[in-house]
């Protein structure tokens, strides 16, 4: 739209005089503007951080209600070994998955039809989280059930398996597999664009050596793809990390910590603990429940970090790599 | 791939290689797969799941023998991956499918005008509706946008257009950090703010919104600086050429060009946002009336409401346990439509490339 004007030879004197003085304030109030936006994001985090560390400070030495007279340290351990135990059972089911159904749509399905099916995993990321609660809680907890009571009777020996299986189904491994599934689009996009992005000579070469598919992707797009695929996971983790309402909805609480993944009795979460105690609490206990929200910030902080920093090293790579 | 002759008889003309299978024998041998396990369920007492774990292993082990015999080991294994990657998107898809149709089956039949005429006040039993929810939502979300829309769009301005010394490093770093923030916490952040002035057990839309700012504005920078920086420098060089001060070219050339892909982008943002439960949980909280002071007061909003009733449906149960999935299936047609919008948008009114 603006080819048409650019096209005309410019007036000279206008030309001659880019620096006028009412441009020139305009171009100060304009970047002074978007200058005071990008501090004000600054000044948004700097608050984050310090008002919840303010907050939570009262609620750190624990021994109150919330606690059950414990410190905060007893308190909050099972809350954090449920979170981490959650999402790295999230994170084993959902790394292979996606690296599958990322090759699927990048390599294996027909070019014409490949952004559509993207489309369709992309929609499991629109679903709202307390949807998935809803659906994890009843259909698929129903749907878990036997299989619970099959594991607990014939690989009890087994200690994530010991049992008694639960009677609902909601579990730590139906948490695991609702994390999985939430986690999965972000995860796939991720893989999926690391592997277009794969030398079109390195595959070219290799299916030229009469290497099949398989053997094609195994030597060019999977060992190109490795960092994509770390940050991808370490990403998915963070976001499996700081879910909620799934979580909440989906796991019947029992505390302590335990490996039993199919028992009626699990380890909470850090953020599901949040929702469920939150309505209810007063005084120092929300100091307190704001304290372990500020441990669940860091955990997901350094899980990001981390992230971004294997994606960039990845960028570094690429461009040497050409 | 595109290396790969587009006929069998292009392999067949390699001397080195073996024979190959036809086209068809990939789906006939799925094809019997799932015909031989649904077969052999209904003999041993018919579950869609045995079928499908059974039509399975018999395809992978079918495919592979097969192949083996006539193609050689490397093909089949080849072929042995392809049905495993291509097994593995069905089964992706399942729980998409299989929650749609939770859904909507449990949610259709208390999909009437009145759920979206009334609220939740002095309800007992059947009944009540979304109304306050909707209502709730509608406003946090807007005055949500309000706050994020001019920081994030600006934000992303400065970083693609002025950013170039340590602020800049240390704002990319920031929405990256923003980005990964748990919902929750931004809730907790917005209750530590506003606890200041309000004291620890607030309640207020308005924090809502503050909650929901704090998971928008990074969507918001990122998806505008990645349509920001697709802008050709072409057409801002050929703009300073003319004389045109920078702002004037930013606002006037940039933005315009893209545009849809920023509206796009912002309606992405608002779609994610729109389904956030927790942080509101605990900053706007739950009410049964319809409260339209986001200044004010607690404030339903869909997400939440959906959460409430599913998890204190009152008496009946049954009533409550209805509301909240014929609500759980308006918020996912909203998000549905916004992000159904956001593809249009960026269809119909993203500049035409010639």
């Amino acid at each position: 739209m603006t080819t048409n004007s650019v096209m005309r030879v410019p007036d000279p004197a206008r030309a001659a005089a880019p620096d006028r003085l009412p441009s020139r304030r305009g171009d100060r109030i304009f970047a002074g503007t978007a200058r005071t936006a990008a501090i004000t994001i600054v000044v948004i985090l700097a608050g984050v951080s310090l008002f919840l560390f303010v907050t939570s400070l009262p609620g750190l030495s624990g021994h109150n209600e919330m606690t059950q007279g414990k410190s905060f340290a007893a308190w909050v351990a099972p809350l954090l070994f449920g979170t981490v135990l959650a999402s790295t059972l999230a994170l084993l089911i959902a790394v292979p998955l996606a690296i599958a159904v990322a090759l699927f749509i990048s390599h294996y399905a027909p070019r014409r039809v490949a952004s559509g099916l993207g489309y369709v995993i992309d929609l499991l990321a629109a679903v709202p989280s307390v949807v998935f609660g809803l659906w994890g809680s009843t259909w698929l907890a129903t749907q878990l059930k036997p299989v619970y009571a099959w594991l607990a009777t014939h690989a009890s020996f087994i200690p994530f398996f010991k049992g008694p299986a639960s009677a609902t189904g909601r579990t730590m491994f139906t948490v695991g597999v609702v994390l999985a599934v939430m986690i999965l689009p972000i995860m796939t996009a991720i893989c999926r664009e690391v592997f277009l992005q794969t030398p079109r000579l390195h595959e070219e070469a290799a299916l030229a050596l009469g290497a099949t598919r398989w053997e094609m992707i195994r030597m060019t797009v999977l060992p190109y793809g490795r960092s994509g695929i770390v940050s991808a996971a370490m990403l998915g983790l963070g976001r499996a990390l700081g879910e909620t309402m799934a979580v909440t909805l989906v796991l019947s609480v029992g505390g302590g910590i335990s490996f039993n993944l199919i028992s009626p009795s699990n380890p909470a979460t850090i953020p599901a603990n949040i929702a469920l105690n939150y309505p209810d609490a007063t005084g120092v206990g929300v100091n307190t429940l704001i304290a372990s929200g500020l441990v669940l910030f860091v955990l997901t902080f350094a899980v990001n970090a981390a992230a971004r920093a294997v994606l960039a090293r990845r960028k570094d790579f690429a461009g040497a790599n050409g | 791939m595109s290396l790969q002759p587009a006929t069998r008889e292009g392999w067949r003309n390699v001397p080195a290689s073996r024979g190959v299978l036809s086209r068809s024998t990939a789906p006939a041998v799925l094809a019997g797969s799932l015909v031989a396990g649904a077969v052999v369920m209904s003999i041993v007492g018919f579950n869609w799941y045995g079928v499908a774990l059974l039509a399975f292993a018999l395809n992978l082990v079918g495919i592979y023998t097969l192949s083996r015999r006539v193609e050689g080991s490397r093909k089949a294994k080849d072929r042995l991956v392809t049905a495993v990657i291509s097994s593995s998107f069905v089964l992706a898809v399942v729980p998409l499918v299989s929650l749609l149709v939770t859904v909507v089956a449990n949610g259709w039949h208390r999909l009437d005008i009145e759920l979206f005429s009334s609220d939740m006040r002095n309800v007992l039993g059947p009944g009540g509706g979304i109304k306050h929810a909707l209502i709730g939502t509608l406003l946090i979300t807007a005055v949500a946008a309000l706050m994020s829309v001019p920081i994030g769009v600006l934000t992303a301005i400065y970083l693609v257009e002025y950013g170039r010394g340590r602020l800049s490093k240390l704002v990319t770093f920031l929405v990256d950090v923003m980005t990964g923030i748990p919902s929750i916490v931004a809730g907790l952040f917005a209750v530590a703010l506003f606890s200041i002035f309000l004291g620890l057990g607030v309640r207020i839309g308005f924090g809502g919104s503050v909650a929901l700012s704090v998971l928008m504005i990074p969507i918001v920078v990122r998806s505008t600086e990645e349509m920001l920086r697709l802008v050709p420098h072409e057409l801002r060089e050929a703009s300073y050429a003319l004389g045109v001060p920078k702002w004037r070219t930013v606002v006037k050339v940039v933005l315009p060009t893209s545009v849809a892909g920023i509206v796009t982008g912002i309606t992405l943002a608002i779609a994610r946002v729109v389904g956030e439960t927790a942080p509101l949980l605990v900053i706007a909280g739950f009410t049964q009336s319809t409260n339209t002071n986001i200044f004010s007061g607690r404030m339903m909003t869909l997400p939440v409401f959906v959460f409430n009733s599913f998890t204190q449906p009152g008496s009946p149960r049954s009533e409550g346990i209805d509301r909240a999935w014929s609500a759980a299936l308006a918020l996912i047609a909203v998000v549905m439509l916004l992000n159904l919008a956001a593809r249009l948008i960026s269809r119909y009114f993203s500049p035409k490339t010639r």
